[in-house]
C-alpha cells in the first residue's frame, strides 16, 4: 500500500490549485515503502495494549465496591406508577435509588433539558429500556436477584414510532439559495428520489463501563470508557449537586468510542455515582453487550428525499432536499447531528439553486445521538446515489458527472460560504478512479450485463442472468466532511490547551482529548516535539483527569488534530520562545535545567476564531466550517444472482485530511472507518419492534469480520488548512460518509437494481433484482420531462412481513423470560446456573 | 467448589473454585490477569480469546472444570522473559506495534491469540488464510488491513 504526501496530477486530473501551503509538517514527501513505521513514533500506549497491561475499565480494582444495576422501562411509552417490591426479598443487603434520592436537577444535562436522570414516579416513560431505579449490592447474583425483584408498575400511553407523524419537532433547519423555482424551469431532466437508512449501533467491543468512588470529602470520583470527560463533569456537578472539584472524571483506557461515549457517559456516571452515594462504596457499573447494545444510542435513522434539476450534460441546475431524522425520545445531540446532516445534504457539488429543509422528530425509541460522520453519512448516502442514478440516466459515467459538478476553489455552498482553498474534490475524485482503474473494470462489467441480457431465470426480473450466477460490479462516490464543529460551535466552546515545563525539568502535555484508538497520544507528543525541537520520546502525556487537565473540548467532530493539536503547536511555539528567551539557548539545550531552576512553566492556549470564518446561526448562512475534508470511494462487488447474497471485494479510499501527521495511524482511520461504512452498506440492521430493538446482541446485529472485510486501498492526498498552524483538516469521521453510496453504486453496477434503503441486505436486493428499482428513462427525454422513481414499494421488506414473527429473537431476549405477566428487562444469567 | 489444577502461562497454578465458573472470570477476577477481555460473553467477538493446549477457546465459553491439567496460554504469557525477569514484546506483539495492528486495543489480546495459534500450527501466511484464521475475532477500529500486515509481518520476521 502506497502512501503519496505529495499531492500529485493525474494525466486526467484538472490542474490543481496553487496552494500557499505551509512547509511540509512531519511526513517525509514522497513515496513510503514497508517498514516506513520506523520513521515514525509507535503508538504511545501501544505496549501496554498489547501485553494485556492497559487497564480499561472493567479491569479496574476497587477493594470493596458493589455492583450496579438498571431497573429499565418494558413499556415504549407509559406513565410510570410506581414500583412494587417483592416483600419475601431482603432488601437491607442493597440499596435501591429512584429519581426522589437525586440531589441535584433530575436532569442529564446536555443541548436540551428533556432528559431525566431516572424518570420519577408519576413521570412519563419515553422510551423501551428507560432507566427507572436503580440496584447495587455487594456481588453480582443478589443484585441480580434484587432486579427481579423489583417490579415499575405502568399505564401505557400510546406511542408514535413514525418519525414522520411525529409532532414533536426537536430542531428544523432551511437552507435556501439561489432562484429554485428557476432552476426548474431550465431543466432538462428533474429525477426524484427517496432514500431511507435505518439505526446504526457503534458496536465498540469494550461495552460502556463506569465505576463511582465516594470521596471523603463528600466529592465523587467516575474512572469510565468515555471520549469527553468535561461533558461527564457537567452533567455530574448539575445532577449530583457538586462543584467543580467535588466532581472528578477520569477516563480509563477506552476500548473505542465512534460517537457512542460521547454523550451515554453522562447518565452512566450519573447512576454509578447515585448508588455509590447511596451505599458508600465505590460501584461498578460495567454493561454487558445486551444492556449495551438494548440502551444506549445509535445513528439516527433518516429519510431523505430527492428533487433534481439537470442539464443535458449532467450539470445541477437545482436541488429540493428534504431531510427527516428520527431522534429518538430524547434531544441529546439531534439538533446538531441535523446540522450537520442538512449541511452535508446537497453532496459536494456546485448548484446555483438549493433548497434543503430538515427537521428531526421525537419518536418513542431508545434515544439516537453521536456516531462518527454525525448526520452526515446518512444525507451523503442520499445525496450520492441519487447523483449516480442522474447519471444513469443520462447514460453518463459517474466519475464524468462528478467532474462535472464537484467544487472548484471559489465555488459557494448552500450557506453562501465560498471555498477559498484546500479544495481537493477533482483531486480525490481522480485518484479513487485511476487506483481502482474504475472505468476499465466498468467496461468489462458493462460487458458482463450485456452477455445476460435477454435469459432470465428471475420471474419478472429485469436482469437476466443466462448461466451467470455472480455479477461484479464497481461504484464510485465523493464526499466532504466538514472539519471540526459546526458552525460558531468552536468559538462558543473556547476549549484550552496546555504544554508545561514542570519543576522536575520535564515536558508534559495538558488537553481533556482522550486516547480511543485513534492515536491522540502519539501525535500530539509529536506535534509538540516537532515546535520544540526535542523527541516526541521526550514530551509526557498527562492523564484525561478533570482535576488535573484543562477543558480542550470533547473527543469529536474529528477536532482533535485540526484544533486541539492547534492549540498544542501554538502553545508549544510560545514555551519555546520564552525558554529561549530567558536562557539564551536552544530548548533542546535548556529546558530540563530551566525547569528545575525556575520551578516551571506553563503555558495555556486557548481557541481564538480563525480569521474570516463567521458563520449566522439565525439565518444559517456563511462559513459552516473553517474547512472540508474531502474524500472518494470506489469499491467493487460481487452479488450472488440466486441468493441476492453481496460480497463486497475491494475498496479503494481516497482522503484528503489536510496535512498527514502520522501516516500508520491516519492509514488505520481511513481503513477502519471505511469497514463501517461498508458493514452500514451491507450488513448492519437493527430491527425494531414496537420502539424494541429486536436483534439486541452481538449473535444477531452483525458487524463484519475480516472475511467479511473488503482488501481496501487507502490513499492520503494532502490539501492544508492555512489557517491550522500544521494544516490537517482531520480524519475520522471522513471515510464512513462515502463508503456505503459507493458499495451501492456497485451493486447496481453489477444487477442494474438500485438499493434506496439501507442495508443493502440480500433480501432487498432480491427485491430490486424483482424489478421494484429500475430506473429507465428514455435516453432523449424531452426538456422538462420528469422521471420518476418508484422507490417507496417493494423493496423494503419491513420486519412486519417477516413471517417469523421474531426473527433475530435470541433465546434470552427479555421477551421470553416472561413471568406472570410482567415483562422485565433482564438479562442476567441464571443464579443458580452460575457462580458469578 | 473444587480444586483444578493447570498450566497457566508456563506456570503451574492450582485454584479453588466452581466448576461451572467461567474461565474468563477465573482469569480476570480470581487470578488478576485482566488482559483477557469480556466483548460479548456469549461467544461471538473473541476478545477473550485464549489458548487451551493450543487451541484457540472462547474463555467466556469454558466452564473451568475443562481446562483441569490443561496448558492455558493468555495475552500475559505471549511476551519473551528475560533474564531478569522483564518481559520483551514477542515478534507478534512487535509487528502489531509497528504495523499499525492494535488502535483502541481491547480486541488485540484476542487477536494477538489467535495469530500466534495460526503462526505456531504453521498456517498459511497469504492474505486469505490469516483473515479465515483471525474471522472469529472482532475488531471495529481497524478494517483489519493493519492487523492482517501485522501478522505477515510476523511470520516474515519468524523465518
Amino acid at each position: 500500500m502506497t502512501i503519496r504526501t505529495e499531492p500529485r496530477r493525474t494525466s486526467t486530473a484538472p490542474s490543481s490549485p496553487v496552494r500557499d501551503a505551509p512547509e511540509p509538517l512531519l511526513a517525509t514527501p514522497g513515496i513510503l515503502t514497508p517498514g516506513r513505521a520506523r520513521a515514525y513514533p509507535l503508538r504511545r500506549e501501544g505496549p501496554a495494549k498489547l501485553t494485556g497491561e492497559a487497564r480499561y475499565a472493567d479491569d479496574l480494582v476497587f477493594p470493596g465496591a458493589w455492583y450496579g444495576a438498571t431497573v429499565r422501562s418494558t413499556d415504549a411509552h407509559a406513565r410510570l406508577v410506581g414500583f412494587e417490591r417483592d416483600d419475601a426479598f431482603d432488601w437491607s443487603e442493597v440499596v435501591v435509588v429512584t429519581a426522589a434520592d437525586i440531589l441535584g436537577e433530575n436532569i442529564v444535562s446536555l443541548i436540551s433539558d428533556d432528559q431525566p436522570v431516572l424518570v420519577p414516579v408519576g413521570g412519563e416513560i419515553m422510551h423501551h429500556a428507560e432507566p427507572l431505579a436503580l440496584i447495587a449490592a455487594p456481588d453480582r447474583a443478589t443484585v441480580a436477584a434484587a432486579r427481579r425483584r423489583l417490579k415499575p408498575v405502568t399505564q401505557p400511553l400510546p406511542p408514535v414510532f413514525d418519525p414522520e407523524a411525529s409532532d414533536h419537532v426537536f430542531a428544523h433547519y432551511e437552507i435556501a439559495r439561489g432562484d429554485f423555482d428557476a432552476g426548474f424551469a431550465d431543466a432538462h431532466l428533474v429525477l426524484e428520489g427517496e432514500y431511507r437508512v435505518g439505526h446504526q449501533e457503534q458496536l465498540y467491543i469494550e461495552n460502556n463501563a463506569m465505576i463511582a468512588v465516594p470521596e471523603p470529602d463528600g466529592g465523587i470520583t467516575v474512572h469510565g470508557s468515555l471520549q469527553c470527560p468535561y461533558y461527564v463533569h457537567k452533567a455530574m456537578k448539575r445532577a449530583l449537586r457538586l462543584d467543580d472539584r467535588g466532581a472528578r472524571v477520569v477516563q480509563a483506557e477506552t476500548g473505542g468510542g465512534f460517537g457512542g461515549k460521547e454523550e451515554y457517559p453522562s447518565i452512566l456516571a450519573l447512576h454509578a455515582a447515585l448508588l455509590a452515594r447511596a451505599c458508600r462504596k465505590p460501584v461498578r457499573m460495567i454493561y454487558d453487550r445486551h444492556e449495551d447494545i438494548a440502551a444506549t444510542t445509535k445513528r439516527h435513522p433518516a429519510i431523505v428525499r430527492h428533487r433534481t434539476a439537470v442539464a443535458a450534460d449532467g450539470t445541477l441546475l437545482a436541488q429540493d432536499v428534504e431531510v427527516v431524522m428520527d431522534g429518538g425520545a430524547y434531544c441529546t445531540l439531534t439538533p446538531v447531528v441535523l446540522s450537520r446532516g442538512a449541511l452535508h445534504a446537497g453532496g459536494p457539488y456546485r448548484c446555483p439553486n438549493v433548497r434543503i429543509r430538515a427537521r428531526a422528530t421525537r419518536t418513542n425509541t431508545p434515544p439516537n445521538g453521536a456516531f462518527r460522520g454525525f448526520g452526515a453519512p446518512q444525507t451523503e448516502f442520499a445525496a450520492e446515489t441519487h447523483l449516480n442514478r442522474i447519471a444513469d440516466a443520462l447514460r453518463l459515467s459517474p466519475l464524468e458527472i462528478r467532474r462535472r459538478n464537484a467544487y472548484r476553489e471559489g465555488d459557494t455552498t448552500p450557506t453562501g460560504q465560498v471555498l477559498r482553498e484546500s479544495v481537493a474534490a477533482h483531486e480525490v475524485l481522480e485518484r479513487a478512479a485511476e487506483a481502482a482503474e474504475l472505468e476499465g473494470v466498468r467496461d468489462r462489467t458493462a460487458r458482463g450485463r450485456a452477455e445476460r441480457e435477454g435469459s432470465g431465470t428471475i420471474p419478472s426480473s429485469p436482469l437476466h442472468t443466462t448461466s451467470a450466477r455472480r455479477a461484479h460490479g464497481i461504484g464510485l462516490a465523493l464526499a466532504w466532511h466538514g472539519a471540526g464543529f459546526t458552525g460558531s460551535g468552536e468559538v462558543k466552546l473556547a476549549s484550552v490547551s496546555s504544554v508545561e515545563l514542570t519543576s522536575e525539568g520535564t515536558i508534559r502535555i495538558l488537553t481533556a482529548s482522550t486516547e480511543m484508538g485513534q492515536g491522540t497520544k502519539t501525535i500530539f507528543p509529536q506535534l509538540v516535539a516537532r515546535e520544540l525541537g526535542v523527541s516526541s520520546g521526550e514530551v509526557e502525556i498527562a492523564p484525561q483527569d478533570t482535576a488535573f487537565v484543562p477543558d480542550s473540548g470533547p473527543t469529536v467532530a474529528s477536532r482533535t488534530a485540526m484544533v486541539v493539536g492547534g492549540l498544542l503547536i501554538k502553545a508549544a511555539r510560545k514555551l519555546r520562545a520564552r525558554v529561549e528567551e530567558a536562557t539564551g539557548r536552544p530548548f533542546a539545550d535548556a529546558y530540563a535545567e530551566h525547569g528545575q531552576a525556575t520551578g516551571g512553566l506553563r503555558v495555556d492556549e486557548r481557541f481564538e476564531p480563525y480569521p474570516g470564518i463567521e458563520f449566522d446561526d439565525a439565518t444559517y448562512t456563511g462559513d459552516a466550517y473553517p474547512a472540508f475534508g474531502w474524500a472518494s470511494c470506489v469499491a467493487e462487488v460481487d452479488v450472488d444472482l440466486d441468493t441476492g447474497e453481496l460480497a463486497v471485494t475491494d475498496v479503494v479510499a481516497v482522503d484528503d485530511v489536510g496535512r498527514v501527521i502520522h501516516p500508520i495511524l491516519a492509514e488505520g482511520q481511513v481503513e477502519g472507518g471505511t469497514l463501517q461504512a461498508v458493514g452500514y452498506a451491507t450488513i448492519e440492521e437493527m430491527k425494531v419492534r414496537d420502539g424494541r430493538y429486536l436483534n439486541d446482541r452481538l449473535a444477531t446485529y452483525l458487524i463484519p469480520t475480516a472475511l467479511d472485510a473488503p482488501r481496501i486501498t487507502a490513499l492520503l492526498v494532502e490539501a492544508p488548512f492555512s489557517l491550522a498552524p500544521h494544516g490537517a483538516k482531520g480524519v475520522g469521521e471522513l471515510p464512513m460518509d462515502v463508503g456505503a453510496p459507493a458499495v451501492v453504486a456497485a451493486i447496481a453496477d453489477a444487477t442494474g437494481a438500485w438499493i434506496t434503503a439501507l442495508p443493502a441486505t440480500p433480501e432487498r436486493i432480491l427485491a430490486a433484482l424483482a424489478g421494484g428499482n429500475r430506473l429507465e428513462p428514455e435516453p432523449e427525454s424531452p426538456l422538462g420531462a420528469t422521471v420518476d422513481a418508484p422507490i417507496a414499494g417493494g423493496t423494503d421488506p419491513a420486519p412486519e412481513h417477516a413471517t417469523d414473527p421474531q426473527p433475530f429473537r435470541a433465546p434470552t431476549d427479555p421477551e421470553e423470560r416472561t413471568n406472570g405477566g410482567v415483562r422485565t428487562f433482564d438479562n442476567e444469567p441464571d443464579p443458580d446456573a452460575s457462580d458469578r | 467448589m473444587t480444586t483444578y489444577r493447570f498450566t497457566l502461562n508456563e506456570e503451574p497454578v492450582e485454584v479453588d473454585a466452581p466448576g461451572m465458573r467461567r474461565l474468563l472470570d477465573l482469569l480476570r477476577e480470581d487470578l488478576a490477569l485482566t488482559g483477557t477481555k469480556e466483548g460479548c460473553g456469549e461467544g461471538e467477538c473473541g476478545a477473550c480469546s485464549v489458548l487451551v493446549d493450543g487451541q484457540v477457546v472462547d474463555a467466556c465459553l469454558v466452564p473451568v472444570c475443562q481446562v483441569d491439567g490443561a496448558v492455558v496460554r493468555t495475552v500475559e504469557g505471549l511476551g519473551v522473559r528475560r533474564p531478569d525477569g522483564s518481559v520483551a514484546l514477542d515478534a507478534l506483539q512487535q509487528a502489531f506495534l509497528e504495523a499499525g495492528g492494535a488502535q483502541c486495543g481491547i480486541c488485540t489480546p484476542g487477536m494477538l491469540i489467535a495469530a500466534r495459534a495460526h503462526l505456531d500450527a504453521g498456517g498459511r501466511t497469504n492474505d486469505d488464510a490469516i483473515r479465515e484464521a483471525i474471522a472469529g475475532n472482532l475488531c471495529r477500529c481497524t478494517g483489519y488491513t493493519k492487523i492482517v500486515e501485522a501478522i505477515q509481518l510476523a511470520a516474515g520476521s519468524r523465518a
